[in-house]
């Protein structure tokens, strides 16, 4: 648990702890805001179905007549787009910031509470055993049967991962992570089964649904996503002051009156409920919940009541940069956008581990 | 008067099946996804009406010409809208649902093309490619034509092959050494068949990847592939290298036949090319 404790005090402790950074934080969010807000317009604006779109919309201000296609392209492919864009891209975000506050490490993410190993493992049967399913089971939920499984894999994995690690009250997120590399491994192995199992055309979607996509957004699919993820990350402010505890060690959060107990469960669930969510919604999109928070601690610091809100904003800003890169790249085709946050996210994170390599040698 | 009733009875009888399939004769802005759907809009003569092909269409040459919208199983909504067609022509399984719902509410029709891995698979899709595309006197004659270019090297064939069908086996890749081989039902066995020939693989559907042994225990006569294509695919030096392979008939005889992909497992107007190639190459080139 060495490399733990190590890695903990490199995010944990601020360095130097002297300036107060809360003013530069909250500006912040009102930049990161803006930046959101003309993100949000270019992602609106920038397509394979080009520029015409301007004066759609700006016939659409002035209450005159666009075209199908057009009124399609915007109501129905961009804008539910531009939703799970923000709504994904502010889920892993947060996410990976609480994760790496929870357990404090630096290389936290997400999947370590198992929802990414359930939620593959579930979207892998979904697809391979689609056929041996009754069929009022596939016909109420049409294509919502990936989606569905994977959320509801992600979310009992981390269900069973919490209900192992705690005993007498308490959470230990040492046996979390350890049950969970267990629990992963088993869920790679079993999935190892059925990828044997299955045909040509299923292993061409298993493949596809890995690499991630906001193709796929509809305003149904975006109906469905936003009450689970807002709900998971509006949580969030309530953590901000624990996890700062928590980055003290436990024995030390509980001595200044945190309930490490609460802050551990409601990260816990909110994660798995939020990360299920974007993972069933997209498939697979790597980094944005790494880069982001180490990214916004250089910027601001590690206070998460700061850190968080930011994160939300700046993992919306990235997923919609990628999303957007990822359809024009080599339009009229499209990029799957997995592809792309990694191909962004991986030199910024060896820049950062770069920047600051003297602390993480500590 | 008896004879007219007679005409109009059977031109009924063969106009029922192709009702189901609708037909856009004002298409325009065709949108073709799958390699065998485009060669016959080529073949067709039909080939103005074209405006994006996908990943999988690579033949005629001038097709590259057309704006490609990506792989036919994940097709983007707005990149295919992007290139304003009125008709989307596909091959079975192309999709996902998702985009076939988005191209549906932009009145955009997405009309999947049937038609199985032989002969009459490939005339069913030329009928109804001609039939959705209104010009089905076109492709009557086109059926004709390919139907008899098919019969005649099929029935060559049938004939060198005799009795004595040799054993041949589709190896679609080698990742990692192992061969990644074609069960029944495939395309591979599809054109394997068609060649008077039999599939090694009698015991599984799809794709399989082989363990050694049971490479040394089916003992194919011969191994067929797609011909190389850049530097990244396996070459015959290796498949011949493998030590298993090396135990067979088909690597004892140095037999590895490498035949373009697209004339292979494209199932379009150029299969009957195909066929010839792996007839000649099973059975020796000439009359010989």
């Amino acid at each position: 648990m060495s490399m733990l404790t190590d890695a903990s005090e490199a995010v944990a402790s601020p360095i130097p702890p002297i300036r107060d950074r809360s003013h530069s934080a909250r500006q912040m969010i009102l930049i990161l805001t803006g930046l959101l807000v003309v993100t949000s317009y270019f992602s609106l604006t920038t397509g394979a179905a080009g520029t015409s779109l301007l004066d759609a919309l700006s016939a659409l201000i002035h209450g005159e007549e666009i075209s199908l296609r057009d009124k399609v392209v915007l109501w129905d492919i961009r804008l539910p787009r531009l939703a799970m864009g923000i709504l994904v891209g502010a889920s892993l975000a947060v996410c990976g910031a609480l994760m790496q506050g929870l357990f404090r490490n630096p290389l936290a993410d997400p999947g370590l509470v198992g929802v990414n190993a359930g939620a593959g493992l579930a979207a892998v049967s979904a697809i391979v055993l689609v056929g041996h399913l009754p069929l009022a089971i596939r016909e109420a939920t049409g294509y919502f049967l990936v989606p569905l499984a994977a959320f509801l894999g992600g979310w009992g994995t981390t269900l069973l991962l919490y209900r192992v690690a705690t005993r007498r009250g308490q959470t230990s997120v040492a046996t979390m992570l350890l049950a969970g590399i267990a629990l992963g491994a088993l869920s790679g192995a079993v999935g190892g089964i059925l990828i044997y199992q299955a045909n040509d055309d299923q292993l061409r979607d298993l493949t596809f649904w890995g690499m991630g996509s906001l193709a796929g957004a509809t305003w149904l699919k975006v109906l469905v996503t936003a009450p689970v993820i807002l709900l998971a990350i509006s949580v969030a402010p309530l953590l901000g002051k624990g996890l700062n505890g928590l980055s003290l060690g436990e024995a030390a959060a509980r001595h200044i009156g945190i309930n490490v107990q609460r802050v551990k469960r409601l990260s816990i669930l909110s994660v798995a409920a939020a990360t299920g969510a974007a993972v069933a919604a997209t498939g697979g999109i790597g980094f944005i919940g790494i880069v982001v928070p180490h990214l916004l601690r250089l910027a601001i610091g590690p206070d998460h009541r700061y850190l968080l809100p930011n994160a939300a904003l700046l993992g919306a800003i990235l997923l919609l940069i990628s999303d957007m890169i990822s359809r024009v790249i080599i339009a009229p085709a499209e990029l799957p956008i997995g592809i792309v946050t990694a191909v962004l996210g991986s030199p910024v994170f060896l820049w950062i581990l770069l920047r600051r390599r003297g602390v993480l040698d500590m | 008067m008896r004879f007219l009733t007679t005409a109009t009875l059977t031109a009924a009888f063969f106009a029922l099946p192709l009702q189901a399939q609708d037909s856009h004769p004002d298409a325009n802005r065709i949108a073709s996804v799958g390699g065998a759907v485009t060669e016959i809009i080529y073949e067709l003569g039909e080939e103005h009406r074209l405006v994006a092909r996908d990943t999988t269409s690579v033949y005629p040459p001038a097709v590259h010409d057309l704006p490609d919208v990506g792989y036919m199983r994940r097709l983007s909504p707005e990149g295919v809208l992007s290139v304003n067609p009125d008709l989307v022509l596909t091959e079975p399984g192309s999709g996902p649902q998702e985009t076939i719902d988005i191209l549906t509410e932009a009145g955009v029709p997405f009309v999947p093309v049937p038609g199985g891995y032989s002969t009459q698979g490939i005339l069913d899709r030329i009928t109804s490619v001609s039939t959705v595309l209104g010009v089905p006197e076109k492709g009557a004659e086109l059926a004709e034509r390919i139907g008899a270019e098919l019969a005649t090297v099929e029935a060559m064939a049938a004939e060198r092959a005799g009795d004595a069908k040799p054993r041949v086996l589709f190896v679609l890749s080698m990742p990692g050494g192992r061969l990644n081989v074609g069960g029944l039902n495939t395309r591979g066995d599809g054109i394997i068949k068609m060649a008077g020939a039999e599939n090694a693989i009698q015991v599984f559907e799809e794709y399989r990847t082989l363990s050694d042994e049971a490479i040394i225990e089916l003992a194919p006569d011969a191994i067929l592939m797609m011909a190389p294509r850049g530097d990244h695919s396996t070459s015959t030096e290796d498949i011949l290298a493998h030590p298993a392979v090396a135990l067979t008939p088909a690597g004892q005889n140095a037999k590895v036949i490498r035949i373009d992909g697209t004339l292979l497992l494209g199932f379009g107007p150029r299969a009957a090319q195909g066929v010839q190639l792996l007839a000649e190459a099973l059975y020796g080139g000439g009359e010989g």
